[in-house]
């Protein structure tokens, strides 16, 4: 098994305020890892200097054999590579559901337009929306939308998915849709990081947890250390979130 | 001397207020092309461009558009280049008009939540994909009414380059009543033709304002 996603010594300030102070972690092909911890911790902060939309200020940082701390990075090389879903679904609202599956793969890999339908079907196919190919964003549920951003990413094929608290917008019954259709990744093989506060899917479905705390990897292991924390402060969370 | 105000006076009217109308979209063009510029300057990731274009914004919009029209009209006599009245008063306006445009523009391009440029930077698409694919659209959309607002000013604006000497329709009107001396009913003729060319675009900006506000209501 080798890494596709490795970070060391990670550090990162916004100004004065460091919110990295110094994470290392790995992720192997087909892992599928759950980021935990309070807010602020810098669960999305880390999260997002993995697809480069926060810049580092010091460690090594290497996904996908792209080197993020070299200035010889190929920034769209990269992000074909890494696949990103937000919490707020972040759809383009002027779009169709089609259109906003296609964009990307029209624009960057140039797929010619007799096959961006086809594309879009075969996607909305894997989060089970194919009905909706022609609506608009603002006709859909915020369940909905969000695998349709879901399936957006797929489409690029992207060989690492990053999941920012994807259910937190959601009603109970609107996550377990999501929750699912990240699952099914999961068991397809699909290498994940998933920021969350669903304790249950992180220890379902994640290979590892990573506990954040204050800026640093505070405690990591597999599903079952939620049940048998080693920090006080692991412990504390869990207390307080269940 | 004096005489009364006929049919042939009205159609003197009516030719300048064909050359207000030229000139309003030859400002409006221009104007528009170079807002645009302006625009993409003022959004640069680059701080030396915000910082260069926000002084040229600065700059025009703290000059009173008759001085735009005299430096570029006399100044640019002065040192040899002679321009036309309607090309003068077409370039000083479009500069005056690069500078608001862009910044209405600019507002309307920021207004677009920064997720938008995440989602599609996150998507490996580049920063004029991003824009030309997904911010302007959203951005057109809020912009269309104050830039019909603003043509409106545009469109009264033109009155001002009578004073390089090109009849449009406040000069023609001017030269008319210099011939008659009937002040009121020939500039109330004059106003009159103004608001005739004003208020359906005003009414438009209105309307479209209102499509938008009900717009965003039903998305929400
Ligand atoms: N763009 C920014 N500018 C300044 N400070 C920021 C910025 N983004 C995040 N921070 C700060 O960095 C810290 C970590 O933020 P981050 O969003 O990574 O936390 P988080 O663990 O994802 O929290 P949450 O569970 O609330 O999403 C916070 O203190 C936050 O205020
Ligand atoms: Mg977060």
């Amino acid at each position: 098994m080798s890494a596709v996603v490795k970070l060391h010594d990670i550090h990162k300030s916004f100004g004065a305020i460091e919110v990295l102070k110094g994470v290392s972690f790995e992720i192997d092909r087909g892992e599928v890892v759950a980021i935990i911890g309070r807010s602020g911790s810098g669960k999305s902060t880390a999260l997002r200097c993995i697809n480069r939309l926060e810049t580092i200020q010091s460690g090594t940082l290497e996904v996908c054999g792209h080197r993020l701390d070299q200035p010889t990075l190929d920034l769209r090389a990269l992000r074909q590579d890494v696949g990103m879903v937000f919490q707020s679904y972040n759809l383009f609202p002027h779009l169709t559901v089609e259109q906003n599956i296609t964009l990307a793969p029209r624009r960057v890999k140039r797929l010619p337009n007799s096959q961006a339908r086809a594309l879009a079907q075969e996607s909305l196919e894997r989060v089970g929306l194919a009905e909706k190919i022609d609506c608009y964003p603002e006709q859909l549920s915020g369940g909905q939308q969000q695998r349709v951003a879901i399936a957006r990413s797929l489409a690029m094929q992207p060989k690492v998915m990053l999941f920012d608290e994807v259910t937190s917008a959601l009603d109970p019954q609107l996550t377990g849709e999501v929750l699912r259709v990240m699952e099914t990744l999961a068991q397809g093989g699909m290498t994940m990081a998933v920021v969350t506060h669903e304790m249950t899917f992180a220890r379902r479905v994640a290979d590892r947890v990573i506990f954040m705390h204050q800026g640093r990897v505070w405690e990591t292991g597999p599903g079952e250390m939620l049940e048998n924390p080693q920090t006080p402060e692991l412990q504390a969370f869990l207390s307080n979130g269940l | 001397m004096g005489g009364s105000f006929t049919v042939n006076h009205f159609l003197y009217l009516l030719q300048g207020v064909g050359w207000t109308v030229v000139l309003s979209a030859l400002a409006f063009a221009l104007g528009g092309v170079a807002g645009f510029g302006v625009m993409l300057l003022r959004t640069a990731r680059s701080a030396l461009l915000r910082r260069i274009s926000f002084l040229y914004v600065q700059l025009i919009q703290g000059t009173p558009l008759l001085i735009l029209l005299f430096v570029v009209y006399f100044g640019l006599g002065v040192v040899g280049i002679e321009l036309p009245p309607l090309l003068a008063a077409g370039v000083s306006l479009m500069v005056y008009c690069s500078a608001f445009l862009g910044e209405i523009w600019r507002g309307c391009v920021e207004s677009v939540p920064r997720t938008q440029w995440e989602a599609s930077e996150g998507l490996a698409l580049t920063r004029w994909q991003t824009l030309v694919d997904v911010i302007l659209p959203q951005a057109a959309r809020i912009a269309t009414p104050p830039t019909v607002g603003f043509l409106v000013q545009v469109l009264k604006s033109t009155s001002l380059a009578s004073v390089v000497g090109f009849v449009e329709l406040t000069r023609a009107a001017q030269v008319v009543n210099n011939s008659l001396f009937t002040p009121f009913l020939v500039f109330g003729i004059a106003g009159v033709l103004y608001f005739a060319l004003c208020y359906p675009l005003s009414r438009w900006s209105r309307s479209l304002e209102r499509k938008l506000n009900v717009g965003r209501r039903q998305a929400a």
